[in-house]
């Protein structure tokens, strides 16, 4: 028993470290999803929220030199990152609500686009900064980004679990649980929620369908982006290097369904999934190491048969959105 | 005057159909300007003018005969994805898995290789090859179809999963098999005898993969235009009800039309172990599942024409990689590039099948008309 405990808290807040993106871009991913857009660009939106925010703390960091402030360290990278996942979700936005064109087609394009500028600034940076390992390594930007409350290494179990992450882990969970309020709470929410169900109905009820696609995929890639950045700035200690990333913004889209569109649940299940991404790590060595890629497999296959069950009970309210994917015309009923 | 309406500037509204010259015009259009932009991109990044960037980019694929056949091969594989994807399309059943599907043909080709080399004679091995590989694929295609006919389980995301499912399945063995212990690849298989590689025809080693795709886009064009099951996708794709209405079991048509996407997958998958890697990791198929999407979407669920647009992807993609490499850039410009030119084709979509009107200028046309 008490060695399951440790186990349980030495697995926690690394979990807690993985699911933290995972979370940020579900969250950004459900808003988006809500208003009938799916957006499969969110892989290449967070690349773009992480380089946006190296870019920022890169050239803070060479101009301030020893003497950097804590405001500017974090505002600007955060600034940055929000700016550069904000223009990626306009793109968006303009190519499937204003020019109509097709989600799946677009999302790819954009994904495809998003890693490719990650990868190519991050290693223009590489080369500016002419270091001889292929990474970017901000230490001093990542040290305001991950400063916790408690040190990891305190012997306190509560604080351990709770009081060791940057803020953007709490920032996370706060913005899951706003978005969730916004959602089944307020007016807005309803509105957006009717524009992603049904936008013919939307639109008839006098909701201006184009601008709350427009505004909920904009602040949902933003969201997204943030989980970027928080992956760059806290979770690898500040360092950039090629395809760090990974297929960690799939595994975001699988959350969404995963939580049946609830942000509020995702703040659970992002510690679950974390938790199943890194779990690989704990298998006793001797082991296999073949197995360990198979461990890997199970986020996804969760993800599946949450998919099946949700679809097999065909409840109305765990359904995806009833227009996702679907481009809104108003002269075309 | 006084209860004068503000009306919006520009009224949008749905085209009759275009001929088909102004529609590949536009497209057209749309490639030139996203040149344009492309070429400012590279001179703001490169400072060379931008014809040496577009000489570049057709030298790098087309530059020497090992990067014409190169470019070839590469255009083959990622047309025979398109091409796989293609019916699924039509059928709007948006399966993003061509990648898992792909790699499980590469697991199962890989998998023969490995596992029955000395057991049967090569033809015989390279027929197992091909019946695994198109067996593999079809079976992933099959299952989230069987989802989706069953219980209308949403593809897109389900056949996403399954994706990163064939992923680490190829990364436990690769593992399993790796070559030698603990050096985490499999490495060229069976290097000294060859067995289970594709024979070379006309000593050219790509040769046999772009003749068998280019027999199968012949094959397909037929069978979505010509043939019965053709016609069911197109009923089912465009109204399910309808397909109901006329006796077609839909379900049936997405099961089986699914087997045969997949399929085609796995017989990508068998090209790429079987004809030109010979080998097999978890990144091989190279995001060619969803490239291909955007392939078979350009040009319109039209296997003919996704031979011009698989080549212009590939064309762009080997030439800014030698942009690249000239220029000491990160290979990701590439994907910049690709990304630039794909917006701009999505996006003049719309120019094709919306106009957009002034609404002033209606309204005093309107007047002059009385």
């Amino acid at each position: 028993m008490d060695n399951f405990l440790s186990f349980l808290i030495s697995l926690f807040p690394r979990a807690v470290m993985q699911g933290t993106p995972l979370l940020l871009g579900s969250t950004g991913e459900t808003l988006t999803e809500k208003s009938g857009n799916l957006n499969l660009g969110i892989p290449g939106i967070m690349y773009v929220g992480a380089i946006s925010g190296v870019i920022g703390a890169f050239f803070y960091e060479q101009s301030a030199g020893a003497n950097m402030n804590a405001f500017l360290a974090i505002g600007i990278p955060l600034c940055c990152s929000l700016l550069g996942s904000f223009l990626m979700g306009l793109l968006y936005c303009f190519l499937t609500v204003t020019l109509r064109a097709n989600q799946n087609v677009a999302g790819l394009a954009l994904t495809t686009f998003g890693v490719g500028i990650g990868n190519f600034f991050g290693g223009s940076l590489i080369k500016l900064s002419g270091s001889a390992v292929p990474a970017i390594v901000l230490s001093g930007t990542s040290s305001y980004f991950s400063a916790s409350i408690v040190d990891s290494s305190t012997g306190n179990w509560f604080a351990k679990l709770f009081l060791t992450y940057g803020f953007l882990a709490y920032a996370a969970v706060i913005i899951a649980l706003v978005a969730s309020y916004v959602l089944g709470h307020t007016r807005t929410g309803l509105h957006l929620r009717a524009v992603g169900e049904s936008p013919t109905t939307a639109d008839a009820a006098g909701i201006s369908v184009g601008r709350y696609k427009y505004v909920a995929t904009c602040i949902g890639s933003m969201i997204a982006g943030l989980g970027g950045l928080y992956y760059i700035m806290d979770y690898t200690k500040g360092i950039w290097a090629s395809d760090a990333f990974g297929d960690r913004g799939w595994l975001a889209i699988a959350l969404v369904i995963f939580t049946i569109w609830r942000p509020n649940v995702g703040v659970g299940a992002s510690i679950l999934f974390g938790g199943l991404y890194i779990l690989h790590m704990y298998i006793p060595s001797g082991m296999n190491l073949a197995v360990k890629e198979l461990y890997k497999m199970l986020p996804y296959v969760v993800t599946i048969i949450v998919l099946i069950i949700t679809s097999m009970r065909n409840k109305r309210e765990n359904q995806p959105p009833q227009s996702l994917g679907l481009p809104y015309f108003r002269e075309e009923r | 005057m006084s209860e004068k309406k503000r009306e919006p500037l520009l009224h949008v509204s749905k085209r009759a159909s275009l001929p088909w010259y102004a529609v590949w015009g536009i497209r057209l259009a749309a490639v030139a300007l996203a040149l344009v932009l492309c070429a400012i991109v590279s001179i703001l990044v490169t400072g060379e003018n931008p014809l040496q960037i577009f000489s570049t980019i057709i030298s790098g694929a087309f530059g020497t005969s090992r990067k014409v056949w190169m470019t070839l091969q590469n255009t083959a594989i990622l047309l025979c994805i398109s091409l796989a994807v293609t019916p699924a399309f039509r059928m709007r059943f948006w399966n993003v898995g061509g990648e898992g599907q792909a790699l499980m043909g590469c697991l199962a080709s890989a998998a023969c290789m490995i596992l029955l080399r000395g057991t049967m004679p090569n033809w015989l091995l390279i027929a197992c090859m091909l019946l695994a590989s198109l067996l593999a694929g079809g079976i992933w295609g099959a299952i989230p179809a069987f989802f989706k006919a069953k219980w209308n389980t949403n593809e897109t995301l389900f056949t996403l999963m399954m994706n990163y499912i064939a992923t680490q399945l190829v990364a436990y063995f690769v593992i399993l098999w790796e070559v030698p212990k603990g050096a985490g690849k499999i490495g060229i298989i069976n290097q000294q005898t060859e067995i289970g590689w594709l024979p070379v025809v006309g000593g050219q080693k790509y040769m046999l993969n772009v003749i068998i795709v280019s027999v199968l886009v012949l094959l397909m064009f037929f069978y979505l235009n010509y043939s019965k099951h053709g016609f069911e996708i197109s009923v089912v794709g465009e109204s399910e009800r309808t397909a109901h209405y006329v006796g077609i079991k839909v379900d049936r048509v997405i099961i089986r039309t699914m087997i045969l996407s997949g399929a085609v997958c796995g017989l990508a998958g068998f090209l790429l172990v079987g004809g030109t890697e010979h080998t097999m990791t978890t990144t091989i198929v190279a995001g060619r599942g969803f490239t291909a999407v955007m392939v078979s979407w350009l040009a319109k669920f039209n296997p003919i024409w996704m031979i011009v647009t698989s080549m212009l992807l590939v064309v762009l993609e080997r030439g800014a990689g030698q942009i690249a490499t000239n220029f000491g850039l990160s290979s990701s410009f590439a994907d910049i590039l690709t990304g630039i030119i794909l917006f701009f084709i999505i996006g003049s979509e719309f120019f094709i099948f919306y106009k957009i009107s002034f609404h002033h200028s209606d309204a005093k046309e309107a007047i002059a008309r009385g």
